[in-house]
């Protein structure tokens, strides 16, 4: 099962953080800030894996953005980069290449979409179009719900 | 007219601007400007983007920090204010401002009256903040609950998924328990969207509380003849919890291995689907989800594995292996090959596909092959070893990561055959790694130079070696094992001491393990070193007392030497004034320590000074060369010679206290596993009178009161006191006294035990055992002090034919110490008869029971004989 996952850019700030196990608040920031010091720590040729405590931590570099998940034991690290890799497929689907600014700016619609892709720390759903569209409709129903014209004011602008 | 009522001038709506209108009163007036009011107080608040362009624009942490707290203040007093209008983006920000380590809980219980709306947008952001916001650990949980319910009943199927993702996010197990029933009866919704979603809760729900497992048992079965792929992974996911849960249920579900077998081959012979193709490979998200279930079910199963041998084979054969996500399905077979119980073919199989991911360029499928080797190095040695060269290149690896596995898995090489050349790579390794691999580096060197040293020579150039490579990080078990080497390999001891005098005229700054053992060396072996011959391979010469004596100068006034080195050098040094003619030097050196500012050298100074003044006709005595440390090897050392790690393991237990206290259990479960018995294995072999001690440092240890039981046996006073050990450093080269002195101690009293306990009772001897023609007979002699029994067996055989490897184990409760020495043989005789002699501590005066086991061959056939003796004599303690 995978434990958290951390997107942080080249400078170290963090862009989004999900977490299927309960840590108090000081317990996530430390472990934040620790992984994202040993990674950014790591030349680009060395392998995606990391041991840490008794986690398997796995991360890759796309673009200016880093995508870090930890994993258990028993967990298929591949496997894992595979996961990671079809997240940043499906924001880039929806974004349309997507960019580090846009998921600032949208960090919410990222979250939507990883929460289409995993549950409780587990994949649900390995088609692409399905979460995609499952993405599409909810934003359609927000759409209908807000008076037109008034969305800008209304949405959370 | 008052200007006040122009249009233009007034702050009422425009429909409550009337210049004369009868309804203007004072109290509508009243009500109008309080609306306007309000509405300049709260202004549309700021919007997300806005909040984020404004904080990305700080230019410094203070900036930030001010543009944050403003709008935190401003959020508290809009949630203050109960603005519901607003509430969905001010979350929204306040989530945003969450995600920059700022504090954001004051925001938990807006996100649940968020949840509570009826609008879609407040329903989406409150379960985001609700997952952001609260962890399982948070009070609010009751009203959580009670909003998941109603959104889990809801009609829109998107409301119902977020409240399902969320539930497994953060359930607790007390929202577990009162949500169960609800995610059961979406398990068997018709919407596949809610099924998948459904399961994963179930999923949570049982990790979290696993008795709940049983009601999600009936929809979870039929989840596996679902065709949507969410459905099919999700469930794979929930059954494989449940099998890891229970064994009954793992039981339960072994009738599904057919059913998962025709999913796996339906996918992997499916033609392209784009939805579910990655780079070629259909769906292997849920292929290696079927994998793993697969594994779990075949394990320990032989008829199981069987029905997935064929499969796994068309897997691990069929995969397209040119991107990473083929490699993960064949990552994941192999795991599975090698986990169930699988056709040896298979296993050659999957170790080959092992060994091509090593020459992999992708350093991730290298590193996963490294790691995959090292567990499965056990079951197949010799296929991991036909990969020898390829492990021993990844210890160059530029990965950290690679380069410390690769070190893992080559020690777990290393054999008789190949020691060699592996250690000229790993010492290579060692000399250049970084300093966190060093000591766990050097230490296993020293472990494998010790099982498959091919001789002394070599075994001591390599320990050497070791001790300059790895210089400061060499742990102390290190330093002892080389002691102990030295001073056991009588023929090398000058040619060492030269080399490592050689070691010691060069630059050792930063290698005080090396300058223990050196001065440890010179000290004992001062006479062999000056007579070594040349080393002409390195040319070395012999050096003159001067030399060394210099030498000792040098190091003894260095800053840069720890005291504990310049302890063991005054040692050493003294030890030399009986060895080297020149002892009026040496006194002098020596003398000039006793104001030395650290106590311990201090100390030292005045102790040996007596030696050369009033006692100096005890010094030559003194100072006598250590008798050869033996360690006793295990019996088994010499049985391993392929390098699996089983053999390692033992060895680094035997430095570590622990190892007593297991190896003592092991042999519990052996005599019937009774907890309360405490158990001492005697040697097997029977050795020499003079090492009445059985095996290894670590029981001396224990017998001097040093150990982790803490013994007190009479030994342990006796030697305490004795004027060798004040003489001697109290580190690594304490050990050697002790094996003398306990040695000696032992001999006096095996054999003249009579003459030193002066009242001796006679006690009626008693017969344990008696069957199959041996009579074992246990006889007493009492001993008041320490609560100390001593028990003479005397095995006797009547039978015919001689009884061979005869071994004699005893067990007694906890609340009692048992020692057992050496048996007088092995082997009984016809009419012969074997004695072993057994201390029985009795601290609490307790009633002795003892369980004993004897094993012995006849005429080649195995015999085994247990029983439990219980009428010991009272008089026993008395």
């Amino acid at each position: 099962m995978m434990q958290f996952m951390l997107l942080f850019s080249r400078q170290g700030k963090l862009r989004l953080q999900k977490w299927y196990v309960a840590h108090p608040d000081k317990l996530k920031k430390k472990i934040t800030r620790e992984l994202i010091t040993t990674i950014l720590a790591r030349k680009p040729k060395m392998c995606s894996f990391l041991e840490w405590r008794d986690l398997k931590i796995v991360y890759k570099r796309y673009a200016s953005l880093y995508f870090c998940c930890a994993i258990e034991q028993d967990d298929n690290e591949l496997l894992t980069l595979e996961v990671i890799h079809r997240y940043v497929e499906l924001l880039d689907k929806y974004f349309g290449s997507v960019c580090e600014l846009d998921i600032i700016f949208n960090f919410e619609k990222a979250y939507f979409i990883l929460d289409e892709l995993m549950l409780g720390g587990e994949i649900q759903e390995t088609s692409k179009k399905n979460v995609l569209k499952a993405i599409a409709a909810q934003d359609l129903l927000q759409e209908e719900e807000t008076p037109q014209g008034f969305f800008d004011d209304h949405g959370l602008g | 007219m008052y200007p006040y009522y122009e249009s233009d001038w007034s702050v009422l709506p425009p429909e409550a601007n009337r210049r004369f209108n009868p309804a203007f009163n004072m109290a509508t007036i009243k009500q109008v400007v309080n609306e306007a009011i309000e509405r300049v107080r709260m202004p549309t608040p700021m919007r997300l983007r806005d909040l984020i362009r404004q904080i990305r624009a700080a230019r410094t942490a203070a900036e930030e920090r001010s543009v944050v707290n403003k709008e935190c203040a401003y959020i508290r007093s809009t949630f203050r204010e109960e603005d519901s209008v607003w509430r969905c983006r001010n979350i929204a920000k306040l989530l945003y401002i969450h995600m920059l380590g700022y504090p954001a809980h004051f925001g938990q219980l807006e996100c649940l009256k968020l949840i509570a709306s009826s609008r879609f947008t407040d329903k989406r952001i409150g379960y985001l903040g609700a997952m952001l916001l609260l962890d399982e650990r948070q009070d609010v949980h009751l009203l959580i609950t009670n909003c998941l319910k109603n959104d889990l009943n809801s009609t829109t199927q998107f409301v119902v998924g977020l409240a399902l993702c969320t539930l497994g996010a953060i359930a607790s197990p007390e929202m577990a328990r009162d949500l169960a029933g609800e995610v059961e009866r979406l398990m068997k919704s018709p919407n596949a969207y809610i099924r998948k979603k459904a399961a994963l809760c179930a999923y949570r729900i049982i990790k979290r509380v696993p008795e709940l497992m049983e009601i999600f048992l009936p929809a979870t079965r039929s989840m596996l003849s679902d065709k949507n792929h969410g459905v099919l992974i999700t469930g794979i996911t929930l059954i494989t919890e449940m099998c890891e849960n229970s064994p009954d249920t793992l039981n339960h579900f072994k009738k599904i291995v057919p059913n998962l077998v025709r999913i796996l081959k339906n996918l992997i012979l499916a033609g392209y689907s784009p939805e579910h193709d990655v780079s070629g490979v259909s769906d292997p998200f849920l292929q290696v989800k079927i994998l793993k279930l697969l594994r779990i079910l075949g394990i320990n199963d032989a008829d199981t594995s069987e029905a997935m041998n064929d499969i796994l084979a068309q897997v691990a054969t069929n995969t397209e292996t040119s991107k990473n996500v083929g490699n993960t399905i064949l990552y994941e077979t192999v795991l599975s090959i090698m986990d169930i119980k699988s056709e040896g073919g298979l296993r050659v199989l999957a170790v080959n596909i092992l060994g091509r991911f090593l020459l992999n360029n992708d350093k991730n499928i290298r590193y996963v092959a490294l790691n995959t080797l090292l567990r499965t190095v056990h079951v197949d040695t010799s296929a991991v070893q036909r990969h020898r060269s390829t492990i021993l290149e990844c210890l160059k690896d530029p990965d950290v990561s690679i380069r410390r596995r690769a070190m893992e898995l080559s020690f777990a090489l290393v054999n008789t055959q190949n020691i060699r050349t592996m250690m000229k790579d790993l010492l290579a390794f060692l000399e250049k790694s970084d300093p966190e691999f060093k000591a766990p580096c050097s230490s296993s060197i020293v472990l494998a130079a010790e099982r498959f040293a091919p001789n002394k020579r070599w075994h001591l150039d390599t320990l050497l070696k070791v001790l300059v490579a790895a210089g400061n990080y060499v742990r102390d078990d290190v330093i002892a094992s080389t002691i102990q080497l030295i001073s056991e390999s009588t023929s090398h001891q000058g040619y060492i001491a030269l080399q490592l005098y050689k070691a010691l005229s060069e630059d050792l700054q930063n290698r005080q393990p090396l300058t223990q053992v050196a001065v440890w060396a010179i000290g004992e072996y001062g006479d062999l070193l000056l007579q070594a011959p040349p080393d002409e391979e390195h040319s070395i010469q012999s050096p003159t007392e001067e030399d060394v004596i210099n030498i000792y100068h040098r190091l003894l006034w260095s800053p840069q030497n720890t005291p504990t080195t310049k302890q063991y050098a005054l040692m050493s040094l003294t030890k030399l004034s009986t060895r080297f003619s020149s002892t009026n030097q040496i006194q002098q050196v020596i003398s000039s320590f006793c104001s030395n500012l650290h106590i311990e050298l201090q100390q030292r100074g005045v102790e040996f000074s007596q030696l050369f003044g009033k006692y100096s006709h005890l010094r030559p005595a003194l100072l006598e060369r250590m008798p050869p440390m033996e360690v006793v090897r295990q019996p088994d050392d010499t049985l391993h010679t392929n390098g699996d790690l089983d053999g390692l393991e033992p060895h680094s237990e035997e430095s570590s206290p622990q190892h007593v206290p297991s190896e003592s259990n092991a042999l519990l479960d052996l005599l019937g596993g009774s907890d309360d018995l405490d158990i001492i294995k005697p040697s097997s072999v029977p050795s020499k009178p003079t090492s009445v001690l059985n095996t290894n440092n670590q029981d001396l240890l224990d017998l001097l009161g040093l150990g982790p039981l803490g013994d007190s046996t009479p030994v342990a006073n006796d030697t305490t006191n004795n004027m060798d050990l004040i003489l001697e450093n109290n580190n690594a080269n304490l050990l050697p006294v002790m094996s003398n002195q306990n040695s000696n101690f032992l001999t006096d009293d095996l054999f003249s035990s009579g003459n030193t306990e002066t009242e001796i009772k006679s006690i009626p001897p008693l017969t344990a055992f008696e069957g199959d023609g041996l009579q074992v007979v246990f006889s007493f002699d009492s001993a008041k002090e320490n609560n100390t029994a001593t028990i003479n067996v005397t095995a006797s055989n009547h039978s015919l034919s001689t009884m061979s490897d005869f071994l004699f184990q005893a067990a007694v409760p906890k609340t009692f110490q048992i020692q057992m020495l050496s048996p007088s043989d092995t082997a009984i005789p016809s009419n012969g008869v074997v004695t072993q002699v057994l201390k029985v501590t009795n601290p609490g005066q307790n009633v002795l029971r003892m369980r004993i086991r004897i094993s012995y061959t006849v005429d080649g056939n195995p015999v085994l004989e247990q029983t439990e003796v219980n009428n010991f004599p009272n008089e026993l303690w008395e």
